[in-house]
């Protein structure tokens, strides 16, 4: 167990190497073998955090953007103009970065100038398409669809209401929102038809697909709740499938990156492993003190590093 | 929630309003430059004039927008629980937090952003709406801007400010302007928003006990006359305000905002009660701007404080009942145009 010492609002590998990010000033690299390193990057909280494998990429209230790699080195990928908070970011294929602050959406790719948008309200969420430079900015009643390399205008994808988190499935069919409200909201990418999951009793904060793209893992809920994303239709007129039932909420989830594995995290600071195929649980860590807010695999599948509120962390080897 | 600890853990908000000009830029200057040994997170709005630059200002947007959760009048201000939430982060660096609105804004989707978002409601709870108010340009104000009349309704206190501009007759006037509407909240006379800050800041429990406490203070003009609030001058005067006169002392009835409380010492039923309440809300959160109570239920050894705004109610166990204390229940509503002898009625079926 490693005491962060600070709330852990993000957990990503870097090869074998773990980032966790703490909501204040820091990152704390853990490797495999070897002594752990606390880097002292923004001046203030730590409001976003994203990975590409290679590099983490943080977001803090000083207004500064840095991209931080597994042996330490840091380098600061922006300071905003106005020092306003970096909300989001977003780690792109071949090294590009995305941030946003209030209602600007920024991309930068290699050494490339950044290219700028503004959106019609603040930025609630960014993800990056998994092929080509293609951006989706969340924000209130839809997510614009950025090509930062065009001129055109942003293609908005319309649903009313507050949108936050935004993820694309790995195929890249189907896009999907966390809501202000307890539930998820899905486009099909193709023809922007709608989807929407709900059900759940608290905002949905943590949702991912398993390997492959065919289920979608979401908190929100007093067990994991999975979503087919199997057909074309994604789950439109299907049921989700639930497992690992607790007397409190799920508070964060992570797909295995090879099998329908999926860590779960939940409010008691209980994290369990879960086997889509049966429903098997295998106990990850014991109960602790604050929600679990971090959970992260590596690429290999065999470290999963996690951390909590209250500032317990760890990373787990099943290998 | 039900531990006291989860309670106080949470951070006091003050929500500051009032219309443009009225001294509410001087009076956050003050909490930020004078030495009170504590420190506040002010979220100030983007046309603030703030000159301070200090890390815990932040700029807001003012986004406000509507959920999709069914209640028509249930708007929230996004930014805010972003703002808040990126606050978290800094947990342990500041007292309280201090959220200034424009002039222009409505007080009602600020204060559901603390009792719709879990989130937020988890870690703060909004302490008081404090309200600056110009004592110059007020009664004028109320006439031609319906936010500025909203501001005084929702009033926990309120800062009766510049009053070295006008005469005592002046201000005796707009202070029984403001009764009209709010005779609720706490008023202060203040010149150049000079106020010592107990008096806005870590009022707790957005003010709830005073309303058990003390009557309206019109109440006490000692007239002997018995004042009905909330009846309906709109069918018998034709004219913009009702204005009668006892002893000198000013009473007015604003002509679409009414008040009104409620008082029982019989224990209340909760079976009863909260389906009450919330069908109450329901039907009439438009008109409802803002209730709040302290409640005595049957068998229960804790007052249930409870308060709302429109169709969104909050409430909880607060605290034992002391020995001794008088085991009233109370509530009060603040609104236009309220359905005032429906809910006396609904109020009297509540007892247990």
């Amino acid at each position: 167990m490693i005491a962060a010492g600070a709330p852990v609002v993000a957990a990503h590998f870097l090869g074998r190497t773990a980032a966790l990010v703490l909501g204040e000033e820091a990152v704390l690299l853990v490797p495999d073998k070897g002594d752990e390193q606390r880097l002292t990057l923004h001046g203030g909280g730590i409001l976003s955090a994203a990975t590409d494998g290679v590099s983490v990429i943080t977001g803090g209230d000083d207004g500064k953007v840095f991209s931080t790699d597994a042996k330490g080195e840091s380098r600061l990928v922006t300071t905003d103009a106005k020092r306003r908070w970096i909300d989001h970011v977003a780690a792109g294929p071949d090294g590009a970065v995305a941030w946003s602050a209030a209602k600007s959406a920024f991309v930068v790719a290699g050494k490339g100038e950044p290219r700028s948008i503004e959106v019609q309200s603040t930025v609630g969420g960014l993800a990056f398409a998994p092929k080509g430079v293609r951006v989706a900015i969340a924000h209130y009643n839809g997510v614009s669809m950025w090509f930062p390399n065009a001129q055109a205008a942003p293609e908005l994808l319309e649903w009313k209401g507050s949108h936050h988190d935004v993820a694309f499935s790995p195929n890249g069919q189907f896009m999907v929102t966390a809501m202000q409200e307890p539930a998820l909201h899905g486009w099909r990418v193709v023809d922007a038809k709608h989807m929407r999951m709900s059900g759940y009793s608290a905002r949905v904060r943590s949702f991912a697909w398993t390997a492959g793209g065919k289920w979608l893992a979401t908190s929100g809920s007093e067990q994991l709740v999975l979503w087919p994303f199997q057909g074309k239709d994604g789950p439109m007129g299907k049921q989700p499938k639930m497992f690992a039932a607790f007397a409190v909420r799920v508070t964060a989830v992570a797909c295995h990156p090879k099998q329908e594995v999926v860590a779960v995290g939940y409010a008691d600071g209980t994290v369990l492993l879960v086997r889509i195929d049966d429903g098997a649980e295998v106990l990850g860590k014991k109960p602790g003190e604050g929600p679990v807010t971090a959970l992260g695999w590596d690429a290999a599948g065999t470290l999963l590093a996690f951390g909590t509120e209250a500032g317990e962390a760890g990373v787990i080897d099943l290998g | 929630m039900s531990s006291e600890q989860a309670q106080t853990e949470k951070l006091p908000v003050t929500v500051l309003t009032g219309y443009l000009g009225a001294g509410k830029t001087t009076l956050l200057n003050r909490i930020l430059s004078e030495p009170h040994g504590k420190k506040y997170a002010v979220i100030v709005n983007e046309f603030g004039e703030i000159g301070i630059d200090n890390e815990l200002v932040v700029g807001a947007d003012e986004e406000v927008f509507e959920m999709n959760n069914g209640c028509i009048c249930c708007t929230v201000r996004g930014d805010l629980i972003r703002i808040i939430e990126g606050l978290m982060r800094r947990k342990g660096k500041f007292d309280a937090i201090i959220v200034e609105t424009t002039g222009l804004a409505d007080p009602a989707p600020v204060a559901q952003t603390f009792f719709v978002d879990e989130n937020v409601g988890r870690r703060t709870k909004l302490d008081a709406v404090v309200t600056v108010a110009d004592a110059k340009w007020l009664k004028d104000r109320l006439k031609d801007a319906p936010e500025a009349k909203n501001q005084i309704a929702f009033a926990d206190v309120i800062l009766l400010n510049k009053t070295d501009l006008v005469t005592e007759a002046e201000l005796r006037e707009v202070e029984a302007r403001i009764r009209g509407i709010n005779p609720y909240a706490k008023l202060h006379r203040t010149q150049r928003s000079q106020i010592p800050l107990s008096e806005i800041l870590g009022r707790n429990a957005f003010d709830l006990d005073r309303i058990l406490d003390i009557e309206p203070e019109f109440l006490h003009a000692g007239d002997g006359h018995d004042h009905e609030h909330g009846h309906d001058h709109s069918q018998d005067h034709g004219h913009d305000h009702h204005h009668h006169d006892h002893g000198g002392l000013k009473h007015y009835h604003d002509e679409d905002m009414q008040s009104f409380s409620l008082k029982t010492d019989k224990a209340l039923s909760p079976d009863k009660f909260f389906p009450w309440i919330q069908k109450l809300v329901a039907e009439d959160g438009p008109a409802i701007l803002r209730c709040k109570g302290i409640l005595n239920f049957k068998d229960d050894p804790d007052r249930f404080v409870f308060q709302g705004v429109h169709m969104i109610l909050d409430g909880d166990h607060q605290r034992a009942w002391k020995d001794g204390e008088k085991r009233d229940s109370k509530l009060v509503f603040i609104g236009r145009n309220l359905p005032e002898e429906k809910i006396r009625k609904g109020f009297d079926a509540v007892v247990a």
